[in-house]
């Protein structure tokens, strides 16, 4: 275990040096990334300014689900790079050389790559995070800033989940995984917003099947009192992202075992 | 005429090649579209005075925005950002046609092929399933479709622009990033720019992008009313005029410094 | 002492028929149509410590199937297959922990990085401790010539200074078994020698059991002692090349060079191949007439220059036996 750990962290250690090794255009990159993020906040405060408020909810009590919401993507983001591009080598068969090595194919495509440059979206989130925190008066050390550690810990997890599971769509097909692109983008976009908003179906599709309402909404809402249930159960819904991790790597290697039986 | 005709062709199969893609992208801005009405919806909902929209113009708004989301200079064309990098753009010289002419028509077919194959789906959905109204009068249709076609010109003066500038920054990476969210937000993608706050709308009301969606959009649903949209339509080409000159001279500027003299 | 048994081996792919045209497309989506290609047919051979093994058959004939199951990462349809005693794919990362795997046309190198971080992630991947990894380094560095090339970048290298690099590299762990496939494929005539050198010296002093697969026969006769021939999923031959020279017809070749060029030579026993102005190619049947009978009649009916006898090319025996194994 403590290999796999010593393995996955100088696999990433040579990836940021090598993106290192270009600063200017790191730092470049870092910043495009951070404005551009930036608009999407923009966005949704603009239609606040205009309507005040979203069925009870205010600004600074939606930033504080947007400020979890980005971060946990933008970690997951940057860390799962190696699965955005894992179908290009099922396509070159490079997978083969995968099976080849003495470890588990899993840690070797999640240390493959790390784009640091998604900072830039981690920073506005935490950002936007800080300054929700204090519009609210939650201080750093108190229970409630547990809970939204840990919302942020469930939703990297959950993003993270989803990036594997586009990757192993792979080991069955090699067509429309862009799809996919609409339940992690799409569902940062709507996960912005408290799910209250959506229709049933929607909201029942992203409590139950991607749980992303369980990994920020319901913790943040149970915290400001939106919703009615204990405080209990608002602080244990974002384990429903650690769990659907743990099901994405079931899955994947479901997938490899796929793989090795019809040898692509 | 001709070789802009073929330019045109290209890009098309290109397109068709890249076809579960293009299926793919469609049910995200399928999806999209349906999140944004819900969020819009949630917000009118405790709405007690009367806004610059309706709720049914901004849902309008918003279908029109994801169905011509094509049409938007956000992105640019990875050949020539690979010919300029390389340096074979000084094979593009040789060809019997003006390289300003010949790149914006390449941006023309960047810009309308995609649009016409993603926007004919879309406003099929809309008008099916979510009750998207036809313009209130032909002549406001006519003016809509002549606004689509000023806007097409303005976004691929802005991209041939944008490509120009390249010469200099020969990455196109930087600009790549930026690109898509300021054109989305400023276009009125995001949010329809009329909701935008008052004191915002004097600058809204001003800058370049609003002629690419906004000013169709809201001549489709008649907040132009059909006498004032000759107006904007001016606008749309006056700034086109901006972009095609500063274009035009930025690639005059490029050819002389860069290739003419070996860069 | 075996270290790897393959018992009656077999393996299918289903292969989809692809319907033709944009009605056939439609109709694929509804239902799909497969064919049963089988890749191994009951296939079954042992391997001892320390031998060199020549794996040869036509393309497709399933020789890239049996590595992947040997290595662990295709798992086959029925047979029992024992590599070090363990079977592969049940126990893969046991199984490749022991294993050196070089495919010629792919690197396992990492393409951006220089040659050396490449060694060294393979060293932490692998487990291999500070001690040996220096020893085995310094030996590979030494007898392949590495030491230029550490700091080169993958992508940089020639493809015989890469097949170098990824024979090294397959070899940091000191694997007890190395296969080898198409290691020689695009090399220049001095490479391929470097390579055929190192791979003579690793089996005979380091005793590494070796499996090579090629299409170079050069490569087996410098190098196998053994061959083992499969064609269309099942093995022809397994035997030594001796055995397979007999087995497809007992040939020898007698060259002349005479001193007339204008004359030939015929004989009823032996066949004409082919004259080249002094020279000619005779091919006869030793069983029939013994060699030295052959060359007395016919020293003493044609002046002669000089004279070989040679055993004909493996390649043309495996050539004959493909188009054989066609028919």
């Amino acid at each position: 275990m403590l290999e796999k750990i010593k393995i996955y962290f100088r696999l990433i250690a040579i990836a940021f040096r090598s993106q290192m090794q270009h600063r200017a255009s790191f730092l470049m990159l870092a910043s495009a990334h951070f404005i551009s993020t930036f608009m999407d906040i923009i966005g949704i405060w603009v239609l606040f300014d205009r309507f005040k408020i979203i069925q009870g909810w205010a600004f600074e009590e939606l930033a504080l689900i947007y400020g979890v919401m980005n971060m946990g993507f933008a970690t997951a983001e940057s860390l799962a790079r190696g699965f955005d591009t894992f179908s290009q080598i099922v396509k070159n068969g490079d997978f083969d050389r995968i099976l080849l090595r003495p470890m588990g194919t899993l840690l070797q495509i999640a240390s493959r790559e790390v784009h640091f440059m998604r900072i830039g979206r981690f920073l506005q989130g935490l950002f936007v995070l800080l300054w929700s925190c204090k519009q609210l008066g939650i201080p750093l050390y108190s229970p409630n800033f547990i809970t939204i550690l840990f919302a942020y810990i469930g939703t990297a997890c959950l993003f993270y989940g989803l990036f594997i599971l586009q990757a192993t769509l792979s080991f069955w097909t090699t067509e429309t995984l862009e799809l996919m692109y609409i339940v992690t983008y799409g569902g940062l976009e709507s996960g912005q917003y408290p799910m209250s908003i959506y229709n049933p179906f929607f909201k029942g599709f992203f409590t139950f099947i991607i749980p992303l309402a369980c990994v920020a909404y319901y913790p943040i809402a149970a915290l400001l009192h939106h919703e009615t249930f204990s405080m209990w159960v608002g602080a244990v819904a974002p384990l429903a992202g650690i769990i659907f991790l743990y099901l994405s790597c079931q899955l994947w290697n479901l997938g490899v075992r796929r793989y090795q039986s019809t040898g692509s | 005429m001709k070789p802009y005709i073929a330019i045109l062709n290209t890009r098309m199969a290109v397109l068709f090649q890249y076809r579960s893609a293009a299926i793919a992208g469609l049910c995200t801005q399928v999806f999209w579209g349906i999140v944004k009405v819900m969020i819009l919806e949630a917000f009118f909902a405790q709405s007690v005075s009367a806004e610059p929209l309706s709720l049914a113009q901004a849902i309008t708004f918003i279908w029109l925005g994801q169905a011509l989301i094509q049409l938007l200079p956000w992105n640019i064309d990875k050949e020539l950002e690979a010919q300029i990098k390389t340096g074979n753009v000084a094979y593009e010289l040789l060809r019997p046609l003006d390289l300003y002419s010949y790149w914006f028509f390449r941006a023309m077919a960047m810009r309308l092929v995609p649009t016409i194959m993603r926007s004919i789906p879309v406003f099929m959905f809309a008008g099916l399933f979510q009750a998207l109204p036809a313009p209130e009068s032909w002549s406001a249709l006519i003016a809509f479709v002549v606004s689509l076609l000023f806007a097409a010109l303005l976004s691929s003066a802005i991209t041939t622009l944008v490509h120009s500038s390249m010469f200099w920054t020969i990455s196109g990476e930087g600009i790549q990033r930026l690109l898509p969210q300021v054109t989305l937000l400023f276009s009125g993608v995001v949010v329809p720019l009329p909701l935008f706050p008052d004191w915002m709308q004097p600058f809204l009301n001003l800058q370049p992008f609003r002629g690419v969606i906004d000013i169709p959009s809201r001549i489709y649903t008649g907040v132009i009313p059909v006498v004032e949209a000759p107006y904007y339509l001016g606008f749309q080409l006056v700034w086109f005029l901006f972009f095609a000159i500063a274009g035009k001279w930025l690639i005059a500027r490029a050819l002389r410094r860069f290739v003419i003299q070996g860069g | 002492m075996n270290v790897i048994s393959v018992n009656s081996l077999w393996k299918e792919f289903p292969i989809q028929i692809r319907k033709k045209g944009f009605l056939g497309g439609i109709a694929s989506l509804f239902s799909r149509e497969y064919v049963i290609k089988t890749a191994l047919d009951h296939v079954s051979f042992n391997i001892d410590e320390g031998e060199l093994i020549g794996y040869i058959g036509p393309n497709g004939a399933g020789k890239s199937t049996t590595v992947k199951i040997l290595s662990g990462i295709l798992v086959p349809n029925g047979g029992e297959v024992k590599v070090m005693n363990k079977t592969p794919w049940e126990n893969r990362v046991e199984t490749v922990r022991q294993l050196g795997v070089v495919f010629g046309q792919r690197t396992q190198l990492w393409w951006d990085l220089p040659v050396i971080e490449s060694f060294e992630l393979l060293k932490d991947i692998y487990r291999v401790s500070n001690t040996s990894y220096k020893r085995t380094l310094d030996l590979l560095t030494d007898r392949l010539e590495l030491s230029k090339l550490f700091n080169v970048p993958v992508r940089q290298l020639s493809l015989g200074q890469r097949m170098r690099c990824d024979i090294a590299a397959s070899l940091l762990h000191e694997p007890k078994i190395l296969f080898l496939d198409e290691p020689t494929i695009g090399l220049d005539a001095v490479s391929k020698l470097a390579v055929r050198d190192f791979v003579r010296y690793l089996n005979k002093e380091r005793k590494v059991t070796i499996l090579l697969t090629t299409h170079d026969m050069d490569d087996i006769e410098s190098l196998c002692s053994r061959v083992l021939i499969l064609s269309e999923g099942k093995i022809f031959l397994d035997g030594t090349l001796e055995a397979l020279r007999k087995k497809m017809a007992p040939e020898r070749r007698l060259i002349v060079d005479l001193l007339n060029e204008n004359e030939t030579i015929r004989d009823p026993q032996a066949a004409l191949i082919k004259q080249e102005g002094h020279r000619v190619w005779l091919r006869f049947d030793p069983t029939l007439v013994t060699t030295p009978e052959l060359i007395s009649r016919v020293t003493s009916k044609h002046p002669i220059r000089d004279l070989y006898v040679e055993n004909p090319p493996i390649e043309e025996i495996i050539a004959r036996f493909y188009q054989n194994a066609n028919l």
